[in-house]
Formats: C-alpha cells, structure tokens, sequence
C-alpha cells in the first residue's frame, strides 16, 4: 500500500459508522448502475411497453429536481432580496444544489436507453420538446452550480482571483439561477400535460407547469429549513433557528398561492370524474391533507414558525407532501384501471438508494473538507495577493521586466 | 410541427373497413416479412380472447384485434388491425427532445434510428400506445410501424395494405374520407356512423369503420385536439417567462442593494465629518465624491 493510500484508508477509519454506511450504499448503488450497463434496461428492470418511466425517472429527476431547488430559492432570499443575514444558509444549499443536479444528470444517463448519444440533445433541437427543454436547463443550471460551488473550493486553496471574480458574480448567477430553475421546474409540469387522457384528472389540469413550479420554491426553503436542521443536530453546527425563521416567515405565503392555483385548477380547469378511482382519491387526500394543509396550518402559527423543532416537522411534512404529488403525477395518476401495478425491481431501488446515500455521503464529505458552513463573507479575504510585488516596485518597472 | 398548419389532404391514408376485415391476419404476416420482425412465441388465449400476440411489441408492428360479442342470441366476431394512427401532428414527434420522429409529407411519421437517445418521452406521449421499445437489448431503440415509407416512396403500396385481400383501401386523405362518408351514407344501418381518425388527435392518417359502437370494440377515447398544442400553450411562454422573471429579479436586487448602498454613504458621510451632524451639504457631497 503506497503511503497515499495509507493515509487516505486511516482518514476513513476515523469516520462515523454512518457514513461508512452510506458509502457502502453508494458503492452498491454503483455496481447496481453497473450491472444495468451491461445487461440493459430490460434485464435488469422492471420497465416494460405499459411502464415505460419508473422510479429512475419519477425520483432521480422528476422529484429530486423539485428537492435541489434549495439553492435557487435560498439564492434569491439572500442575494436578490439582500436579505444578508441569510448568508451562512446560502452555501450549503448552493453544495445540496450541486449535489441534487449532478446526481440528476447520473440519474438521466442511467434511465436512457443510448446514453453514449446524450450530446445529440445539443445537436438537434427540438424547441417543441420539453424535454429538450430540461435537458438544456438542467445542462446549463448544473454548470452554474459547478461554478457556485467552485466559490468555497476557491476559497479553501486560497485562489485569490477566480474568487474574486466568483465574489462578483455571485449576484448575476443567483439571478441567472432562478431564471433557469424557473424554466425547467416548470417545464417537468409541462412533461405531462401531453399525457392527456393517461394521467388522472385529479391531477391534470393546464396549470400543472405553474404548480409545479410555486411547489419547487415552497420544497426549496424546506430543504433548507430540514437540511440546517440535521446539520444542527448531527454534525455540530450552530443553530440557526433564527435564520429559519425568515424563511417560514414566506413559505405560508408561496403555499397559499400554491393551494389556491390547485384548488382554481381542480375545480374549474379539469375536465371529466374526479371521484372514480378510490386508490388514487386516497393517495390524493393523503398527499393534499398531509403534504399541503397541514404544514401549511403549521407554519400559520408562530409558535411553529419560530421552534426549532416544530419548524423541522413542518418542514418534513412539506417534502412529503412534495414526494407525495411528483410520485401521484408521474407514476400513480398514469396508471390505468385495471393495469399491472409495476414495483420496481432491485436493481432499480438499489440505485436510487445509492444515489441518495450518494448524497448524503458527498455532502458530509464537502463540509468537511471545506468551508461551508463558517463562510461569513465580511470575514473572508477577497483581495488578489501581489505575488509579482508590482505594487511595491512600482507598475512601470513591472511592466518593462 | 404544431404551428404550421399544412394540409393533409394529399397524405396518404389508410381507410380500414373493418366490417369486411374476415381476420385473416394476412396483414400481420406481410408486416413480419417486410420489415423482417423476429416472430413471437406465444400461447393461445394468453390475452383478450382469440388474438395473437397477446401485444403488439419491438417484433409486432400490427395486430388484428378480435371482439368476440353476442348478437341476436349468435357469437359474433368483430375484428380491427392495430396499428401506428400517422397522425397529422404526432405527439411522439412534438415531445422528442432530438427530433427523431418526423411526419413525412408523404404521410407516414417515420422514426430516425440515428439521432434517438432512448428517453422514451414518445411512449409516454402516444394517445395510442404505439412506440414500442426493445427491451430485449442493452442499447434499445423505439420500434414502431413506418407506414412502409421505403415503400411509397417507390410508389408501391404498404405491405399490409397489399396483403390484405379486402378491408384495406389506400390513398389520399381527400379521397379516402370522400370514400369513407360514401360507405356510411349508403348502408346507414350497417355501419356505426363515426370515421375513427377523421378528427381523433387532430386527425390521422388511419381511419376506421366500424360496425359495433367505438368504445365496444376497444377504440381508445381521444381527444380532437392535436397533442402537441397541450404542450405547446405552455412551452411557448418560456422566453418570455425567462426574461420577466430575470428582468424582475435583476430590478428588485438593484432597489434592495440600493438601500445598503444609500446606508453606506451615510454611514461614510458621518465618519468623514466626525460624527457631527451639522456639516454643510454641499462639501458632504464632494468628499463623497472623493470616496468614489
């Protein structure tokens, strides 16, 4: 074992047991993506003519998408409204965010069918698409991501120029981020508007793309909210119930909005029975009275809003009642009567799963190896050392040499 | 796609009157043996009643549905061939992300091997469920009936069309819907008075006849509008919504910084004068300047 090695197998051995757990998850989870490489979708999953999309694309992309909306929501409440106090919220969002899309776009490749072609998406447009359209967004949302997350990275190595630039920046990019994530979160709703007829009318209406839409915000500041929780309690951060508070301050509002586009659309945009299929009414009922009114109920109240552990409960309900409606929308609303149910295979849990421990386990990871959590921008040093003493020797000298 | 209206009178159609389809299955031979399908092992009653395969699938491009119902105390057998619609504005051309489907001017909605990444947004997509897809391989495609374009576009016929000794007749739409009324108004009580196809998803280039109610037979509710314009009344937004939302974003951030900025200089001008409240203005304004 060379030394590098050594070192690197005794930096492990110091981890907690949880996170060698989720590393064995992301390993299996990896062989598992394996295996489908090289013996098909067919093989290897429960797909078939009748349930041609699963878990791979009703998880890894139509729900985790909604759940890394993290970043762009918290993006816009701290640099766009210049809520500043907000700031120390901002990064790890920005490192789920990251995260959440990478492992999106792993999830995408997985679940095509000729990945080696994904470029043509770049080749040949098809404007008319939404997938086209989410593809390019997500493309272009994971690099701006990339280059966010580049900021504590810089930070950490001590390049003093990209982090300028990056500092600089940081306001364009959050701007840019909400515009794109605008788009695509939007655009999943639109997905399913062709499926008309397929999809059940308790959920499909022409207002899916907007809901979809105000859903991702309200979701993104309750990962916050559920993510800073964790962070409190498990990896020994400050509390920031304070700071969260902010936050629930606004996620009554956007869910209001939210429940009356829903309640709007339902009643008056959606064509047909409502009433005929007792299994996906409950799944309904479940979703709206546990994943909408009674988080919403929570965070009308103040006493909730402002307790650390009540605002985590509320929070949860909240990515519930999420996981809930992209599940009901994609997978459960598009079953027919009377058709095979389809459970995915093992293969397919096993890769969700390591993508999820993947996560997990990359986030811990970050924040430990890097500032996430202590950036306090007044703090940081954003000056460009003079490492060619051109401001000592004077700029002409530096210039002739 | 779905913006341009463009006339489909001159595609060429398929009129499929079912009441003379005698179940023959002619047609799903000649389709195995044009396109060179792989047959399919199955067991007799393991779908629907007598039809076989149970589905149409990568290696079965069309079928030939039996109905078997009562009629005046009589078993009676009602049959119709499945098959891709061609529709006028297909919903698996408006949803693939690379273009890989297309409808032709010829009339078929042909599907291109080469630019596929294997999404399957198309099979989502088909109010008819007709992309199919090869599970059977690690590198799938999407199989679907190509309305034999190689074939048309030699001026030969489909090779179901050609096979099949009496319900098919082939042409252009014009002519085949002209046909088509013909038949139902001279045997009003023969036939069930709909042309399945005239106006089903914006219009296809398959239409049906029937003896039996649509519904009874297992013709799929659909709507008359073209799919794609559902996707479409959204996706259409999205340069717009794009620059509202950035340009909102972009005005907001500048008043909310606007206010920090104001309060900076404030705080400036009040150390500059030492804290005294009562400097002159206008030599406040200059140090300011200075600042800057």
């Amino acid at each position: 074992m060379t030394a590098a090695a050594r070192i690197v197998m005794d930096e492990i051995k110091g981890y907690h047991n949880f996170i060698k757990l989720m590393m064995i998850l992301t390993g299996v989870g990896a062989l598992a993506s394996l295996v489908r490489f090289i013996f098909g979708l067919g093989a290897t999953t429960h797909l078939n003519d009748t349930y041609p999309w699963g878990l791979w694309i009703s998880f890894d992309v139509v729900t985790s998408v909604p759940l890394a909306a993290g970043a762009f929501t918290i993006g816009i409440v701290a640099h766009v409204f210049h809520i500043k106090k907000l700031e120390p919220l901002v990064r790890p969002a920005i490192v789920t965010g990251f995260l959440g899309y990478s492992l999106v776009c792993i999830g995408l490749l997985l679940d095509l069918g000729q990945p080696q072609r994904g470029i043509n998406v770049l080749l040949y447009w098809n404007i008319h698409s939404p997938m086209f359209e989410v593809s390019m967004c997500v493309m272009a949302y994971t690099t701006v991501l990339t280059l966010e997350f580049l900021h504590p990275v810089a930070e950490k190595f001590g390049w003093h120029l990209p982090l300028r630039l990056l500092r600089t920046l940081e306001l364009p990019f959050a701007i840019l981020a909400a515009m794109i994530s605008t788009l695509h979160q939007s655009t999943l709703g639109t997905f399913f508007l062709i499926a008309v007829d397929k999809l059940h009318n308790l959920w499909y209406n022409p207002l899916l793309p907007l809901q979809f839409w105000l859903s991702a915000i309200f979701t993104g500041l309750s990962i916050v909210i559920f993510e800073a929780s964790l962070v409190h309690k498990y990896m020994k951060q400050p509390d920031e119930a304070e700071l969260l508070a902010t936050l629930t301050k606004i996620i009554p509002w956007v869910m209001g909005v939210y429940i009356f586009v829903k309640a709007y659309a339902l009643a008056f945009l959606s064509h047909g029975p409502l009433f005929d299929r007792p299994v996906l009414l409950m799944l309904f009922a479940i979703e709206v009275v546990f994943g909408l009114f009674l988080p919403f109920g929570m965070f009308l109240m103040k006493r909730i809003r402002t307790d650390k552990q009540l605002q985590m409960r509320a929070a949860s309900l909240v990515l519930f009642g999420l996981i809930m409606n992209r599940f009901n929308v994609s997978m459960f609303g598009m079953e027919q009567a009377g058709q095979q149910i389809y459970v995915p295979s093992i293969i397919e849990s096993l890769v969700t799963i390591g993508i999820i421990s993947a996560h997990v386990l990359f986030f811990v990871l970050i924040a430990k190896y890097f500032p996430i959590f202590e950036h306090h921008p007044e703090a940081t040093d954003y000056t460009i050392p003079d490492h060619f003493h051109k401001i000592e020797k004077g700029h002409g000298e530096g210039v002739k040499a | 796609m779905s913006t341009a209206p463009v006339n489909f009178d001159k595609t060429k159609t398929f009129l499929i009157d079912t009441t003379k389809c005698t179940g023959c299955r002619g047609c799903q031979v000649a389709c195995k043996q044009w396109n060179q399908l792989k047959a399919e092992k199955t067991v007799f009653f393991s779908g629907e009643g007598y039809q076989n395969p149970p589905q149409m699938s990568e290696y079965t491009f069309t079928r030939v549905k039996f109905k078997d119902y009562q009629k005046d105390g009589q078993n009676e057998f009602a049959f119709y061939k499945e098959m891709c619609m061609h529709c006028n504005d297909p919903a698996c051309a408006s949803v693939c992300p690379v273009g890989a489907f297309k409808k032709t001017p010829e009339g078929p909605v042909v599907y291109d091997t080469k630019r596929c990444i294997g999404c399957r947004f198309c099979m989502i997509a088909c109010p008819f469920g007709i992309p199919k897809y090869e599970w059977s391989k690690a590198f799938p495609l999407v199989r679907k009936c190509t309305g034999c374009y190689s074939r048309i576009k030699e001026g030969m016929q489909p090779a179901c069309a050609t096979a099949c000794p009496t319900a098919i007749t082939y042409g252009n739409r014009d002519d085949m819907l002209k046909e088509a009324e013909r038949r139902l108004k001279k045997r009003p009580d023969h036939y069930f008075q709909a042309i399945y196809g005239k106006e089903e998803a914006g219009g296809t280039s398959i239409l049906y006849l029937t003896q039996q109610p649509l519904d009874e037979l297992g013709f799929k509710q659909i709507t008359k509008r073209p799919l794609p314009s559902y996707t479409w009344q959204a996706l259409r937004l999205v340069p717009g919504i794009f620059l509202t939302v950035g340009g909102t974003l972009s005005l907001v951030s500048w008043f909310q910084h606007r206010k920090d900025r104001i309060r900076r200089e404030e705080e400036q001008k009040k150390q500059q004068t030492g804290g005294a409240c009562c400097a002159p203005a206008d030599t406040a304004n200059d140090e300011k300047e200075d600042n800057q």
